[in-house]
């Protein structure tokens, strides 16, 4: 568990045509954007927000090197050391034999390798709960928190996302990381805690 | 239509040097190598098989690499693609050197073949064929009449195919914007000579064309990955010679619509064919060492340990290590310099692919790779820039009428 409890003002949009100039504005006017949850990947938001370029393709590559020597000196070390076999009279040394494996190998370590760096970039795993700060940003809502200081007038933060197009605006002291816990036992459906919707 | 696009005199300087030094080392090889009297005679018989060997392999290369530009055309048109769009003149001018360069072509080939140029082409001699039971068996293929007729028609049918296609785009640019059925209506049309040329393409370049042109030199040989390989070759190339030329437009203040996002789709197609050709590359060549026949291993005899070893390993270097350790990254894909240079490295990667894949059959260990080779060369590059360069001052640059023209100005990866 890390980040500790913050305070955040969260407004809710229903429309990405609102979002973008919204979250444009906020930055222009230089309050921290924790995060926005939106139901499916928008195209041009991580840019729109400021976001850095991911570096997991470079973890990738990292990946898919460490697969392809893996396969080579193993396979190497297996067939002209270890275990010497003589096949259909080929060198021990096959190279060629052994690029179709090594392929496999790099590609598996790539995959395995990226797909377990994004979890935990995400903080994505089975068993960890991180805080939600409307349900409905899985389903149509687009949800931005912000994040406020010591300083920071919330009223202020909350007339601003009301004039930006935001549907429903309110504050919340949240956990920022995460914890252990299962969202089935703890978490009511929406539609059980809301009458009418 | 005020179209005003001049080319620059460097351009114009350069096209006319390349032809120049092309012509050159064309009338020189004419006259020194005598190769136009009866194979096997004179002092240096290598000599006139060089000459031939040298053409043949500059011209199947060249149009088959500026015949790409047709069919990417074909395949964008055919996926509904948008984004090639505000590009796509660049490809439609480089296929429009396909009528001149398969004149050439056509020149050469028959020049081979009806010249009896048995030291390039075993089966073009009657006794030989006679006297071996493979070339008799494949003789209902390999023969000068229906070389001749197959090539004649399918180059032909590039050619048409390739200008009904280029007509109905210079069309649009008369039209007018078109509304929703006149747009519809015109681009049904392009799928139905786009799908023709496709098929077209597949039943020449994508099966019997390499099998014809290149394969047959080593006529024993037969590999059914060759085309493939072949196509993938001079397909990468010429996805380079479009990105050359974009970039080339871009800097003389043209093509304004494109942008760095449409570079970095074209340098994704030059990156993932190299790694595609290695894949048919590598398909064709281990299963031969696997099965470990001897008629088949005698094509890659020569080539791995014999006088080709070191141009083996530097055809894989050229066109599998530096692609792929240099175009990985996404920032290289969206430089100019970087791209221009791995095109250029690309081109000539698969100018020697198709180097070594004539040369065995023919000089055996009597190949050069010296100013001939590269003289021929600069002739084809000559007229290249010669025919693109004249459709550009001619054509406007942009197909602005193109229905799909706005899915390309806003496209982004």
């Amino acid at each position: 568990m890390a980040g500790g409890i913050k305070k955040f003002v969260v407004g809710c949009f229903d429309d990405e045509a609102v979002l973008f100039p919204a979250v444009k504005n906020v930055r222009k006017t230089g309050y921290k954007i924790h995060d926005v949850y939106t139901p499916f990947p928008v195209h041009g938001l991580d840019h729109a927000m400021g976001l850095r370029e991911t570096s997991l393709h470079t973890a990738g590559f990292i990946y898919a090197i460490t697969g392809t020597t893996t396969a080579l000196t193993c396979i190497s070390w297996i067939l002209t050391k270890d275990w010497p076999l003589n096949i259909g009279g080929k060198p021990h040394f096959a190279l060629p034999a052994w690029i179709p494996i090594t392929f496999e190998l790099t590609v598996l370590f790539a995959a395995v390798g990226m797909v377990l760096t994004f979890c935990y970039l995400c903080q994505l795993s089975p068993f960890i709960k991180k805080h939600h700060f409307h349900p409905r940003a899985t389903d149509d809502l687009f949800v931005m928190a912000i994040e406020c200081t010591d300083k920071t007038n919330d009223e202020e933060v909350q007339a601003f996302l009301r004039n930006a197009g935001a549907t429903e605006v309110n504050v919340q002291h949240a956990e920022t990381g995460w914890w252990l816990g299962r969202y089935d036992r703890e978490q009511k459906l929406y539609r059980e805690m809301e009458k009418g919707y | 239509m005020t179209h005003s696009f001049e080319l620059p005199g460097n351009y114009k300087k350069w096209t006319m040097g390349l032809i120049g030094v092309g012509v050159i080392a064309l009338l020189w090889g004419a006259i020194m190598y005598h190769p136009f009297g009866a194979v096997g005679t004179g002092d240096h018989p290598e000599e006139a098989t060089r000459f031939w060997a040298v053409l043949l392999q500059n011209s199947v290369y060249w149009l088959l690499l500026v015949n790409v530009g047709m069919f990417f055309i074909g395949f964008t048109t055919l996926a509904m693609g948008g984004w090639q769009v505000a590009l796509r003149r660049v490809p439609e001018a480089i296929s429009s050197v396909v009528p001149v360069m398969g004149i050439i072509t056509f020149f050469i080939l028959m020049a081979i073949v009806w010249g009896g140029r048995y030291d390039i082409y075993p089966w073009v001699n009657k006794e030989t064929v006679a006297g071996d039971k493979l070339l008799s068996g494949k003789s209902g293929f390999l023969n000068p009449m229906f070389y001749s007729l197959f090539s004649a028609i399918m180059i032909l049918l590039w050619w048409l195919l390739g200008k009904k296609l280029r007509s109905l785009s210079f069309e649009s640019d008369k039209a007018g914007t078109m509304d929703y059925e006149t747009g519809d209506k015109w681009i049904k049309k392009n799928i139905l000579y786009a799908s023709l040329f496709i098929v077209v393409f597949g039943l020449s370049v994508g099966s019997t064309i390499p099998w014809l042109w290149i394969m047959s030199i080593d006529a024993h040989w037969y590999s059914t990955m060759f085309s493939w390989y072949t196509f993938a070759s001079t397909f990468v190339a010429g996805m380079s010679l479009i990105a050359l030329f974009i970039i080339f437009l871009k800097n003389n203040g043209q093509l304004e619509y494109v942008t760095d996002e449409h570079l970095h789709d074209i340098g994704k197609f030059m990156f993932a064919f190299s790694i595609f050709w290695t894949y048919l590359w590598f398909s064709q060549y281990m299963l031969i060492w696997y099965a470990n026949i001897p008629e088949e291993t005698g094509y890659f005899k020569v080539r791995v340990s014999g006088p080709y070893r070191g141009i083996f390993f530097l055809n894989l270097i050229l066109n599998f290590v530096c692609p792929i350790l240099i175009m990985m990254k996404k920032s290289v894909k969206r430089n100019y310099t970087l791209m221009t240079f791995m095109a250029l490295l690309i081109i000539f990667g698969h100018w020697i692919d198709v180097w070594q894949m004539v040369m065995p059959g023919t000089l055996y260990d009597k190949a050069h790779l010296g100013l001939f080779e590269f003289g021929i060369a600069a002739l084809f590059i000559g007229v290249i820039m010669w025919r693109v360069g004249d459709f550009f001052t001619k054509h406007p640059l942009t197909a602005k009428n193109h229905p799909f023209l706005k899915e390309s100005i806003i496209h982004h990866t």
